[in-house]
């Protein structure tokens, strides 16, 4: 246990260091969110998407609302479009 | 007394180590959520640090509409503004390993043709500098571009799935009309001075929606609070389950454990004797358990990148970044995680084994 809070003080000590290529990128290029949800585009980027943004894309992702959770995913078109 | 528990333990082997392996899954769980989700909120808070301090979007009956150019003269007239720069982004379908890419130009005044990728565009696509790539633009053309930079792999959290454009490409990629951005980059010096900003701004031009970055970081921290909520919500039912499991244990007790008791109480053990052994023995499956299921969640989520979190978090994504969490453990969370898991194990078991301590040494004995 000691030698875990040990480490975890270590990294904390290097987390600049080890997040400066995400911080340059985030100054380089003026970005708003973390590149942690890309399954749609009110996701990828949640802190400037729209206030709500239900059945936007997928209504089975995780949603707002709880009618997001009875609602099926649309099925892609034919033409291979978003 | 300790030994004497310890001991008492081990002759009932098959039992204690099912308690301690269902257990220590248990604390495992928690544990890997708390850590996963403190160290992201920290994570997203250092990396944000460097996030414009104002985004102003303009709204067209509700919905983000693409911003005139002359509102950044205008903005960046504003008291308190250093500077308001447009920003061309958009998204981009690939049907081809059917991902989502973040498109945006970038205006660095060199006029450098070519694209720059993130790690994660470049990983899928098994593209390197130097290679073409092609785009289908909003006109039904190909524009062919060749790579000119790919980000390093640390960034992916921040630009797994960045396309950097030109500006002259981004407009001729998505037809976009000229005289417009996507919205605006707003820089503020004084951080205090942001909000109001943001009201003179929202005064000035009704039709927009200035975001500041206090904002955009409580996004997060709702984000993750909210998830980590749900995944609790999850777990209450594995701990319910738990605690059930704990008081079966604990009230099925054999024979030979009611014989035990039985003899100790006829030698001259009180009850406050037999109570102290029971919590010694519970204290030490607790802290075995409790000892487990930390490291092992300490081990899941910072040595391992939390391989059991990423299919939720993934979704339905096709780029998710490579990356591991720098740790932000405490005394504070491991005072939860103990609180969470040891707290619902002694309120189990305490009274069962008050039950058994109080009981007749000649009808435990007899029966």
């Amino acid at each position: 246990m000691t030698f875990m809070l040990l480490d975890s003080h270590n990294r904390q000590g290097m987390a600049k260091t080890s997040l400066a290529p995400c911080s340059r990128a985030v100054r380089r290029f003026g970005l708003t969110d973390l590149c942690l949800f890309t399954e749609a585009r009110y996701t990828r980027n949640p802190a400037v998407a729209d206030f709500h943004a239900a059945f936007q894309d997928h209504p089975m992702a995780l949603e707002h609302f709880p009618s997001g959770s009875f609602v099926p995913p649309p099925r892609r078109p034919e033409s291979g479009a978003p | 007394m300790l030994d004497f528990a310890l001991s008492s333990l081990l002759r009932r082997k098959g039992k204690n180590l099912s308690l301690v392996a269902v257990y220590t899954l248990i604390v495992f769980s928690v544990a890997s959520l708390l850590f996963f989700v403190q160290a992201m909120k920290r994570e997203s808070a250092l990396i944000l640090e460097g996030a414009p301090g104002l985004v102003v979007q303009r709204m067209v009956a509700g919905r983000h509409d693409p911003i005139p150019l002359e509102y950044a003269g205008t903005i960046a007239g504003i008291r308190g503004v250093a500077e308001a720069r447009p920003r061309l982004w958009g998204y981009y379908y690939e049907p081809v390993v059917g991902a989502n890419y973040t498109i945006l130009a970038e205006y660095d005044g060199t006029g450098a043709q070519g694209v720059v990728l993130g790690n994660g565009v470049a990983r899928t696509r098994r593209l390197a500098v130097g290679d073409l790539v092609t785009f289908r633009t909003y006109r039904n053309e190909s524009l062919v571009l060749p790579v000119r930079e790919i980000l390093p792999q640390e960034s992916e959290l921040a630009a797994a799935d960045l396309v950097v454009l030109s500006e002259a490409d981004f407009r001729t990629l998505f037809d976009f009309p000229s005289g417009r951005a996507t919205d605006l980059a707003v820089s503020v010096p004084n951080p205090r001075e942001i909000p109001v900003v943001a009201g003179k701004i929202a005064a000035l031009y009704p039709d927009t929606r200035p975001i500041t970055k206090r904002e955009m970081l409580r996004t997060y921290d709702a984000v993750f609070d909210w998830r980590g909520g749900m995944m609790v919500v999850m777990l209450a039912g594995a701990l319910l389950a738990f605690v059930v499991f704990a008081w079966d244990k604990a009230t099925g007790m054999s024979a030979g454990e009611r014989l035990e008791i039985g003899i100790l109480k006829s030698v001259g053990w009180e009850t406050s004797d037999v109570l102290l052994l029971k919590f010694w023995e519970g204290a030490a499956v607790s802290l075995a358990a409790f000892l487990a299921g930390v490291l092992l969640a300490y081990a899941h989520v910072f040595l391992l990148s939390a391989p059991l979190f990423e299919q939720a978090l993934k979704g339905w994504s096709v780029l998710y970044p490579r990356f591991r969490p720098v740790p932000a453990v405490d005394g504070y969370q491991l005072a939860i995680i103990f609180f969470l898991t040891v707290a619902p194990y002694t309120v189990a078991t305490i009274v069962p084994c008050w039950r058994a301590a109080t009981i007749d040494p000649d009808a435990a004995m007899r029966s």
